[in-house]
């Protein structure tokens, strides 16, 4: 695509900003800074090392599990691994690199200088990578004076009571409640940052129904995280109190209730899987439209099955707790609830469909990551549907069928979109294109990666292999399965080196980006790559949601239709 | 009440709203995905935990509905994957097209419409379908001939006790096969000991997790007599993988000679009275139960008629011999973190314990 555009005029004075000091300085300059690109530029850097170790986790177990009683390693050590794979990737993988992205452009496409709060948001980072580090230390500390290190083995949702200090000894389980409720101190800073930087920091002429999708989509994403990480966070002060204030909440030996933990949980666990997955959507609908060279179709629309999907995540935890025996008249309720979500679901889908019709689509590496979104969140979708029939999911839940639909989820889906945006904004973030041929290559591997692994993940859930186990019988007729999945793996892991690699290659041998690759229409794209510490030299005045289309077509503004 | 409302609200708006020719596409679709789980279901004769392949009511009512569910995911892929695949192609940059922005369009309410309706009335008879099957599952009248068994999650092995026949067993469940005109479905009423567990044989019916301080209660009518595998399906620590489940279905007469077998106190063998003398003076005492012994505890599995089961460790290693003694030595030696500790016995009382717990028919 051609790179000319008429607003590059605006300074490349970034190359000289670009000068440091000593290593330092430069180390200072990072950790002080209150600067909202530097701080979402950290928070995906943070996420990217956590990404690699989680992914290393993901592999150890496809090791164990790629032949029947392996005994590559043993049960304790493969119930921290999926417990530590789990915790990390929701918790400071999909959430930090997902409020990296935010924080990074949500200032630029509304034409602003920085955050609401700037210091509040270098807060809100640092305090979710103590939690990080305080997870990881566990594997030293874990035991206290119990003996040598052990990570938490508890699982990522941490049931009660295996997590009463009965069952559960020593501190591994503490540095895993403490490392979630920082995160989710984090969390809450960076939601109410995005929430009052949404409200309050848009240029003129940039009124709500103006806002760019992705924009509007982190705001609501935020007001989701408010509410679902309160419970969370409420109830791992009461875990807390149990194990070292004699309390009693989920103490069953004591009176105390499984049960209410669950519901506890998955209050939060359920809009959080929405806390990450609406980013992504996010990302599609700045990317799909590019490379459609249309605008999105459905706007409005889109808006409403945003704010639908975020109302309705609300009311849907306890398809997560259909086995629980809950009674016909809850698990009916929660059915119809978790099916309804699929309609503005199915809406953002077929919009996205409309923005390609008629298009004139053009294959970059960040569109062909966007649509192995599409065809994988569709499918993800429906093995939703098929999970929210609660009979159905008295077979399937905590089976590997369910495995892999969130895997699809987080992996087809919310992934797909991160490597989308990796390749769509890593110009804007560094100066420079990242290698297209290297890109198609990550594409290619990690499709057929991913396929292998999750595709036929489905198979052993549907033939009764639970999840969560290190090892399983040899006469299941589940080994085929897992050696297939397990092999998958491979080509997963030789994609994302690919991406490490065009990441590092790109920073210092990739071509010069300039202000506008993509000949976008947002915001962002108006001022250079990588833009000034002050984002724009001149605050921008707006009239439509493509502020950038109606410069390059003056003779056919957007704001003749909105 | 509200069942009835509801299957007769399904059964009227499957009949009526998608009308003929949308129940034969259902029909054709449903049939194309039986035979593809019949596959899997071919699979799951060496495997045999295959939950498509139902062996009695609970787990047929919930194929037939999954099977119905899973044929509208996969026309409604078909159809949405094919208009993106199509869009495509039609709609992809060619080398040599005009450099000139296509036509911009920016929505239609009329298209929004119809894209929210549909879905919405795909929705109502996907849910009343569900509703039900979980209603006829959860509310099923409890006929008089049923049987009554409590299940109890520990870590990591089942306990099973059998109130009205004054049986207590361990990890081999013995139900009797349930025929359609006389049913005798088996009511499970489950509680844990400790953790949270779950119970799940695929072929019989759905799971239903094991939760301590609280009653779930489920149910099973296994049609053929044989054996139906399964295994815990909720994490509940370090042995969750092998808590495996074993359901027998014996026939009235199987079942009949069972329950006898069962009730006897437990053989006290001349033979092997000096293995029974190791048992009783070392900790097996604290754990398990031998009736009619000074062996009372009820931490760990009953033994009283270990011999007539055809596994140990919760079915995870075949009983014989060899391996009981090897599991006494060391429960470890199977199960790494069991909770049983190795019982450090000299060689000549592990030799008299295991021949006499072989002895415990």
């Amino acid at each position: 695509m051609v790179t000319h555009t008429p607003v590059t005029s605006i300074a490349n004075s970034s190359a000289a900003a670009r000068k440091h000091g000593g290593a330092f300085d430069v180390l200072q300059e990072w950790i002080t800074t209150v600067d909202h690109k530097k701080i979402g530029l950290m928070y995906i850097g943070y996420a990217l090392i956590f990404l690699v170790i989680a992914g290393i986790e993901a592999l150890l177990m496809r090791v164990q599990l790629a032949v029947p009683n392996n005994t590559f390693v043993s049960p304790q050590t493969f119930n921290r691994l999926f417990t530590m794979h789990g915790t990390t990737m929701v918790f400071f993988v999909g959430m930090p690199i997902l409020f990296g992205f935010g924080n990074y452009l949500i200032p630029l496409m509304i034409g602003a200088r920085d955050m609401a709060f700037p210091r509040l948001n270098a807060f809100s980072f640092w305090i979710s990578a103590l939690g990080g580090v305080l997870l990881y230390f566990s594997y030293f500390a874990g035991s206290g004076l119990y003996g040598a290190g052990t990570a938490p083995d508890v699982g990522w949702f941490a049931y009660a009571p295996l997590t009463a200090r009965v069952f559960s000894p020593g501190h591994s389980t503490d540095y895993w409640t403490l490392s979630v409720l920082l995160s989710g101190i984090g969390s809450i800073g960076t939601a109410l940052n995005i929430v009052a930087t949404t409200l309050c920091m848009r240029c003129p002429g940039m009124k709500l129904s103006r806002m760019p999708l992705l924009v509007w989509l982190y705001f609501v994403t935020s007001c989701i995280a408010f509410i679902a990480i309160s419970p969370l966070t409420a109830a791992q002060i009461m875990l807390l109190i149990d194990r070292y204030l004699g309390g009693h909440f989920f103490d069953t030996q004591a009176g105390g209730s499984a049960v209410l933990w669950m519901h506890f949980f998955w209050i939060f666990g359920h809009p959080e899987v929405y806390i990450l997955v609406l980013p992504a959507f996010a990302f599609a609908n700045e990317i799909i439209p590019v490379f459609s060279r249309k605008a999105i179709f459905g706007y409005p629309a889109m808006v409403a099955a945003t704010i639908g999907i975020g109302f309705i995540s609300m009311g849907v935890w306890a398809h997560h707790m259909f086995t629980v025996g809950l009674g016909p008249n809850a698990n009916a309720f929660f059915t119809l609830a978790t099916m309804v979500i699929a309609v503005p679901t199915g809406i953002k889908i077929f919009n996205w469909l409309a923005t390609l019709w008629g298009g004139n689509i053009h294959f970059t590496t960040p569109m062909i990551f966007a649509i192995g979104f599409l065809f994988q969140f569709l499918i993800a979708g429906l093995t939703g549907v098929m999970l929210s029939a609660s009979p159905f999911d008295w077979q399937l839940g905590n089976s590997y069928f369910v495995v892999a639909h969130f895997h699809y989820v987080l992996v087809g889906a919310i992934l797909f979109m991160i490597f989308s945006a990796f390749y769509y904004w890593y110009p804007k973030m560094t100066g420079h294109m990242m290698s297209e041929k290297l890109g198609k290559w990550h594409f290619w591997l990690f499709v057929i990666g991913f396929h292998l692994t999750f595709d036929f993940m489905h198979i052993p859930g549907i033939l009764g292999m639970p999840r969560r186990v290190y090892t399983y019988e040899a006469d299941r007729g589940w080994a085929i399965w897992n050696m297939i999945v397990s092999s998958g793996a491979i080509f997963q892991t030789i994609a994302t080196l690919i991406f490490v690699y065009n990441l590092v290659w790109s920073y210092f041998k990739g071509p010069e980006a300039g202000a506008d690759p993509w000949d976008a229409w947002t915001l962002e794209w108006s001022t250079s790559s990588p833009p000034p510490s002050y984002n724009f030299a001149k605050t921008p005045t707006v009239e439509s949601r493509r502020p950038l289309w109606d410069l390059k077509h003056p003779e056919d503004p957007d704001a003749n239709y909105e | 009440m509200s069942f009835w409302i509801y299957r007769a609200a399904a059964s009227k708006l499957i009949a009526s709203t998608i009308g003929a020719p949308a129940r034969e596409i259902a029909q054709w679709a449903s049939h194309g995905i039986c035979r593809t789980a019949g596959l899997l279901a071919f699979q799951a004769n060496h495997s045999s935990t295959s939950i498509f392949a139902p062996e009695g009511t609970p787990a047929r009512s919930i194929f037939g509905l999954s099977m119905f569910v899973l044929g509208i995911c996969a026309a409604i892929f078909l159809i949405v994957s094919g208009l993106l695949l199509f869009t495509l192609i039609r709609f992809r940059h060619r080398d040599g097209d005009s450099e000139r922005e296509p036509a911009q369009i920016y929505g239609s309410n009329q298209v929004e419409l119809s894209w929210t309706v549909i879905p919405v009335l795909i929705i109502v008879v996907l849910f009343l379908a569900t509703a039900r099957v979980i209603f006829i599952t959860e509310q099923a009248r409890k006929p008089a001939a049923a049987l009554d068994v409590v299940v109890i999650g520990h870590q990591y092995w089942w306990e099973y006790r059998y109130p009205k026949l004054g049986i207590v067993t361990a990890n081999e469940l013995h139900v009797p096969v349930s025929d359609a005109a006389h049913p005798t479905p088996t009511y499970l009423t489950m509680s844990s000991a400790d953790t949270d567990h779950s119970f799940w044989v695929p072929e019989l019916a759905g799971k239903m997790d094991v939760i301590p301080n609280k009653v779930n209660t489920m149910w099973i009518d296994p049609d053929k007599p044989g054996l139906y595998l399964g295994q815990c399906a909720q994490y509940c620590g370090t042995q969750h993988a092998k808590m495996l489940i074993r359901v027998y279905a014996d026939s009235p007469a199987d079942f009949a000679a069972w329950v006898a077998g069962q009730q006897h106190p437990a053989i006290q063998s001349p033979g092997a009275s000096e293995g029974m003398a190791v048992f009783q003076r070392n900790a097996c005492v604290n754990c398990h139960t031998i009736s009619g012994t000074a062996a009372q505890g009820t931490f760990g599995p009953d033994l009283s008629h270990l011999a007539s089961r055809a596994t140990i460790a919760s079915g995870s290693v075949p009983l014989t011999q060899d391996n009981l003694h090897a599991f006494i030595d060391d429960p470890a030696h199977f199960k790494p973190g069991a909770l049983m500790p190795a019982m450090h016995l000299s060689d000549h009382d592990l030799d008299a314990v295991t021949q006499y717990l072989m002895t415990l028919r």
